[in-house]
């Protein structure tokens, strides 16, 4: 399994003109880490496909981030 | 000159978006997986399904595609309102 | 040969009247990775790559057309109804005194669009992974035009092209599997 988030931490410096933000993230969809797709993995019903923008439940990129606590970064 | 369009529609057009989407993805799946039996028997049945809603469709509010790949009605209709960026 | 399909692939709401997010959509139309861009750089190089793989780039290239009237209809909605003064007020001043409402072929910065923002290289391995790095930056711009947005039914549309743009990113490293030729060799993943 993968997680679709990255997180890191910027260096701050003591001279920075703004408050830092201090997590910074980024998106790792699902295609980084499927390879090949496999046949016969589990499909959403043609409405949720559409509204989630693809056949598979695998393929799917929630954005923005939904473990992110407020508005830290991005 | 606006016309008001019925709720069924927009029903009707969601259905054919949505069945017409799983035809969009299975074309490419299929693209890079041209042996996945199971696939192109999901695909040709989906698209006897988009045939079947678009028959209904069209008998209701005109023709989807263009040069003959839909039937006109008379007066030819092609060209009335709404357009997709305009419903 | 091309026909067109009178509906909108995906159906594309817009809940608020702001002019300004115009300005920002404007990049996925006629910006370096937008969907005319994405459209015309993948049915161009069909014309010189292996034959088992052009089948992908003139469905993908085809759907990017469908992308780019999404676009084109979320900018269409939001500036339809709006004055001189408010596409003043939104940034679209200098839009408006060339071009009125009309849409055209140019970045958030005004920069028209141009073939520079493409490439073919003829060469299949430089082509797909240009074609890969294509949908990486195009999702990546959803993302910043997501995050500038609070309109939650044009999100809804702008999140779905996010997604397709990682579903082709998909097909493409596997057009790549495909042209190594190491598919029929043993492998576990």
């Amino acid at each position: 399994m993968f997680t679709q988030y990255k997180y890191w931490k910027p260096y701050i410096s003591p001279y920075d003109p703004c408050p830092p933000i201090r997590v910074k993230s980024y998106s790792t969809p699902p295609n980084l880490y499927l390879h090949f797709q496999p046949p016969g993995l589990p499909q959403f019903k043609p409405k949720e496909a559409l509204y989630h923008g693809t056949l598979w439940p695998v393929l799917f990129s929630p954005y923005p981030d939904p473990h992110k606590r407020g508005d830290l970064d991005e | 000159m606006s016309k008001t369009l019925p709720p069924e529609y927009y029903q009707l057009l969601e259905d054919i978006q949505a069945v017409d989407f799983v035809l969009v993805e299975l074309t490419l799946y299929l693209d890079t997986h041209p042996n996945d039996y199971d696939a192109i028997e999901q695909f040709n049945y989906c698209a006897k399904e988009s045939r079947t809603l678009k028959n209904h469709f069209e008998k209701q509010f005109g023709p989807l595609m263009q040069y003959g790949r839909s039937y006109s009605n008379y007066p030819w209709d092609w060209g009335q309102t709404p357009w997709p960026w305009q419903v | 040969m091309w026909y067109y399909e009178k509906k909108l692939q995906y159906p594309v709401k817009v809940r608020e009247c702001n002019p300004m997010l115009a300005k920002f959509l404007i990049e996925q139309y006629g910006g370096a990775d937008g969907e005319l861009a994405a459209a015309l750089r993948y049915l161009n190089q069909r014309y010189s790559i292996p034959d088992k793989v052009i089948g992908l780039l003139t469905d993908i290239g085809t759907e990017e057309f469908a992308h780019l009237e999404m676009i084109a209809t979320m900018v269409y909605k939001l500036t339809k109804d709006a004055t001189p003064d408010q596409l003043k007020e939104a940034g679209l001043g200098a839009h408006y005194a060339n071009h009125d409402r009309a849409l055209f072929y140019e970045n958030a910065a005004g920069d028209p669009w141009t073939a520079t923002y493409i490439q073919a290289k003829g060469d299949p391995i430089a082509d797909l992974y240009e074609d890969i790095a294509a949908e990486e930056k195009a999702r990546a711009t959803y993302q910043w035009i997501i995050n500038l947005s609070d309109d939650p039914e044009l999100n809804d549309s702008l999140k779905f092209l996010r997604e397709r743009e990682v579903v082709h990113s998909q097909r493409f490293r596997e057009a790549v599997e495909i042209i190594k030729e190491e598919r029929d060799k043993k492998h576990f993943f």
